[in-house]
């Protein structure tokens, strides 16, 4: 499954490889890999998830592609060039991480929060002007959160929180989103906007995204690629409809009773009791 | 998709923005602010005393003009000067540490100091090497020994616990403050006693002699400090976005820990420990001017100099009562209102 890929660029009928992962490997200092020999490439404009049982690696893989980590053995490329050789400030330009859990102890309003979003755009001295605070605010806008503006962050709910941290992501403009289940609190409604605000900004803006998921539900016809990870390694990947099959999720989750079914030109996925 | 919040709403919300969010502006206003203070602050407490400040009397009497120039002003120089550190060092700690109750004195830094300090007294070490006098070097090692070990025991992996972390920092000062009994107990009494008054906390000065031995060491640190204010406004909201943001996490925590090490080490070192400045001091400015690290590093810096004159001032004209005492009784009260308010905090 994984292909034999090289290191330099590769175009591909005019479609740019944004990020490319080559043989990863991480570990935590405790025994066994917990991601091992990952390679995936992710190409410009397109919408991926990465699913897994809870402890596959997801997060830590993320994390590794964001280059919060960095690899024990492998090699990650981010438009041609070595993540790790890219000055932290331009790498902050082009990904947007958006964690998993944001414990958040200060009570900043969310629009503070959001406008950090702007700090790779600002001076050393500098802070954020006019155009920064419009560009925060329409952030916030496009998530659904411009009443959250002036809230305490630390008033806000899990899902609201996550909705702010998503709009941070966007503050900072970057080609790539690699988002750590950020649908995890949203309600039904939220989440469904969370993938439409996703693929309004592939078709609009070209941005590629990569998003940790348990949520299978939406990745069918939401999303154009899905990987799927278990115990540390892609085990399967390609469209969603090839990917959420019976077979392939009954290895991925290690249980077979997980059923997958197209009705109305989706797939649902369940787990029969 | 359609967003339920009328356009108006919207527009409110921006208007709200605009008018609220500049944080340059806030800084320049909050800044003049507490400078205003600082300067009430150092008018007041030139003026207070044994015997308050009569400016004729300056003019004629040379006595006076020794007293003023040689004890009054060093002294209220002095307290600026560690109450500008420790509020610095605390603003930093709290915005690194993700911890409202981070500071000098809880995470066992002084504590250690004191320990260190203790040692060399005990040993009579009087000597100075190249003009820093071994008891200072001594808190310094301290203050940097408690630091690490406090940090050590509460970081697992690349996080920092806070739980933990607070309670390492009591635990190395319950530690310390044994070990500094203990020296007490078993030095002879002249050393005991100069122990315990340099624990509790004096600023006795004369001249600027002393001053000039710190800034050396202090101007690096708070200038460390100052600078890093924005990478920690990022760290105060998580230390994941942060570096995800571009912020250098690393280099960041080195830079805290070797500034407030330093910072703290010379405090402890001349000025014994003044308890609370550094926790209580960023807390009101961020009641004060909001919760922009940004904001609050610079002003706890002004703001922790201008408390620190005023409690040596009312601790001077009431009859010379150790500083420490004062700043721990306002410090200690303050602190439990905190913890009061704590519902404010989501996790500690």
């Amino acid at each position: 499954m994984v292909e034999n890929s090289t290191s330099e660029t590769v175009i591909q009928a005019g479609v740019e490889v944004l990020i490319e992962a080559q043989s990863l490997y991480f570990d935590y200092e405790v025994d066994g890999f917990s991601v091992s020999d990952v390679s995936l490439k992710l190409k410009r404009g397109t919408l991926a998830a990465l699913i897994g049982a809870n402890g596959s690696g997801k997060s830590t893989l993320i994390r590794l592609l964001s280059g919060l980590l960095s690899p024990v053995a492998g090699q990650i490329w981010l438009k041609g060039q070595p993540l790790e050789l890219i000055p932290r400030i331009r790498r902050a330009q082009s990904l947007a991480y958006v964690p998993q859990i944001n414990p958040m102890i200060f009570p900043f309003t969310a629009l503070e929060v959001v406008l950090t979003g702007r700090t790779p755009y600002t001076s050393f001295f500098g802070f954020e002007n006019q155009s920064d605070i419009e560009k925060a605010m329409e952030a916030l806008e496009t998530v659904g959160g411009t009443h959250l503006a002036q809230r305490r962050v630390t008033e806000l709910s899990g899902g609201e929180r996550q909705l702010v941290a998503f709009a941070r992501a966007l503050a900072q403009e970057p080609e790539c989103l690699l988002l750590d289940e950020p649908s995890a609190a949203l309600d039904l409604k939220h989440r469904a906007r969370l993938v439409r605000t996703l693929q309004h900004l592939r078709d609009k803006e070209g941005m590629t995204a990569l998003m940790v998921t348990h949520d299978l539900q939406l990745l069918d016809p939401g999303f154009d690629q899905v990987f799927a990870i278990s115990h540390g390694s892609v085990v399967a990947q390609g469209t969603p409809r090839r990917v959420l099959t019976d077979c392939v999720l009954s290895q991925v989750y290690d249980d077979p009773h997980i059923r997958a079914r197209r009705l109305e030109g989706r797939t649902f996925v369940w787990s029969g009791i | 998709m359609v967003f339920p919040a009328s356009p108006s709403n919207v527009h409110l919300a921006k208007e709200n923005a605009r008018s609220q969010s500049m944080a340059g502006w806030r800084l320049i206003r909050s800044l003049v602010l507490v400078l205003i203070c600082l300067a009430v602050a150092t008018v007041v407490s030139l003026w207070l005393g044994y015997q308050p400040l009569d400016l004729s009397l300056l003019r004629q009497d040379e006595i006076a003009r020794v007293i003023f120039f040689r004890l009054r002003l060093p002294r209220v120089i002095l307290a600026g000067i560690l109450g500008a550190s420790l509020g610095l060092v605390g603003a930093c700690l709290q915005a690194f540490f993700r911890n409202p109750l981070a500071a000098p004195f809880t995470l066992g830094v002084s504590g250690g100091g004191a320990l260190g300090a203790g040692l060399a007294i005990a040993f009579g070490w009087g000597a100075s090497v190249s003009g820093v006098p071994l008891v200072s070097l001594a808190a310094f090692a301290g203050s940097v020994t408690a630091m690490l070990v406090v940090y050590r025991l509460s970081s697992t992996g690349n996080m920092a616990m806070p739980g933990t972390l607070l309670l390492a920092g009591v635990v190395v000062n319950l530690i310390a403050s044994a070990g500094v009994t203990l020296i007490q107990y078993i030095s002879d009494s002249t050393r005991a006693l100069q122990i315990l008054r340099w624990i509790i906390g004096t600023i006795d000065i004369v001249g600027f002699d002393p001053i000039w031995r710190m800034l050396p060491f202090l101007i690096p640190g708070w200038v460390v400090l100052m600078l890093i204010a924005r990478d920690l406004h990022l760290m105060a909201m998580g230390e994941e976005s942060a570096a995800s943001l571009g912020v250098n996490v690393l280099r960041c925590e080195r830079l805290v820990y070797a500034a407030s090490s330093l910072v703290v080490g010379v405090v402890v070192a001349e000025g014994a420990h003044i308890a609370f400045v550094g926790l209580i001091i960023p807390h009101a400015v961020r009641m004060l001017f909001g919760e922009d690290v940004r904001l609050v590093v610079p002003c706890s810096f002004f703001l922790g100099a201008g408390f620190l004159m005023l409690a040596d001032a009312v601790a001077r004209t009431a009859g010379g009562l150790p500083v420490g005492a004062v700043t721990a009784l306002i410090g200690g009260i303050t602190f439990l209102g905190l913890l009061r308010r704590q519902r404010r905090f989501s996790a500690i």
